[in-house]
């Protein structure tokens, strides 16, 4: 779980991880390693203040880096909106994410459709899976060119789907989005807001840090 | 030293919000005949002889702009 200068959402990360009944393992953004970490969560909020472009400056972190590194041999890595636009911004994934359509920060409790239960973040979903989440976000319209929109469609790499109503204007209702081998995957809404029901709009988030054990485990045992 | 201007604007096909709410206030203001406006940035940057133009290009692309949604231009001021 990396916290850059102006991560908001680490804590909520650290204790879905906690949840799941992983250990979270805190990184800095000046982190000249990994400390040896099964997975990476990058967080929301607005690191380095969004100057320039959201997550534009983040990607540059010297952890940033090694993490990039790393998904290439495989480390499973959530990006989770801010940690989306970072990703993106650092090429891990393709595509951008632009001021919402409707001009509003949007901040409401959102269904989404589970699209692809094969990656390392969504194992626990039954595929067409509804649930709510919490999004929250200035800069949520996903936009890519129309041959990398078709290339994701084509190869099911469109993983979650706004259901109920676009809040930001994303091309084809498109919530997250993985890499090719399904490791690294991001996506604008909050599960990690979502993992108790006394604190968020349902406990269903909490399968995302769940997959991602499961997906660890036969390397683990 | 050198200065240099360095203007990134949304791609044409890209949606601009921000752009259309400016278009949409002018006419409320009194401003009539603006039919569209596009937002952007405008950097200047003020760079020692010995930065060449490749590598402005290169800040450009790599860092200033985000290719995937923005086209940039370089332009070194007249001295």
């Amino acid at each position: 779980m990396i916290t850059f200068p102006g991560s908001l959402d680490d804590q909520d990360a650290a204790r879905a991880v906690r949840y799941a009944g992983a250990e979270p393992v805190a990184l800095w953004h000046d982190d000249a390693d990994l400390h040896g970490v099964a997975a990476v969560s990058v967080p929301g909020g607005f690191s380095y203040g969004d100057y320039l472009r959201a997550g534009a400056i983040a990607r540059f972190a010297p952890v940033m880096g090694l993490v990039v590194a790393a998904a290439e041999r495989g480390l499973p890595v959530l990006g989770i909106c801010n940690g989306f636009q970072i990703l993106c911004e650092a090429g891990l994934l393709p595509g951008a994410l632009l001021r919402n359509a409707g001009r509003h920060f949007v901040c409401r409790d959102q269904r989404l459709r589970v699209e692809n239960n094969g990656t390392a973040w969504t194992n626990q979903y039954w595929a067409g899976a509804e649930f709510v989440v919490p999004v929250k976000s200035m800069d949520g319209r996903y936009v890519a060119d129309r041959s990398t929109v078709d290339e994701l469609e084509q190869q099911g790499r469109v993983v979650f789907r706004y259901a109920g109503g676009n809040p930001n204007g994303s091309k084809n209702d498109i919530a997250g989005i993985c890499s090719p081998n399904g490791r690294v995957v991001g996506l604008m809404p909050h599960p990690e807001h979502a993992i108790d029901e006394l604190t968020g709009p349902s406990a269903d988030g909490i399968g995302m840090f769940g997959s991602v054990l499961d997906a660890l485990a036969p390397a683990a045992g | 030293m050198a200065r240099v201007f360095v203007d990134v604007m949304p791609k044409p096909e890209i949606l601009d919000p921000q752009g259309q709410a400016v278009a949409r206030a002018l006419p409320r203001l009194g401003f009539e005949g603006v039919s569209a406006v596009r937002q952007g940035k405008h950097f200047v940057l003020e760079v020692d002889d010995s930065v060449d133009d490749d590598t402005l290009t290169k800040i450009a692309e790599g860092f200033l702009a985000n290719p995937v949604i923005e086209d940039f231009v370089v332009r070194r001021a007249e001295s």
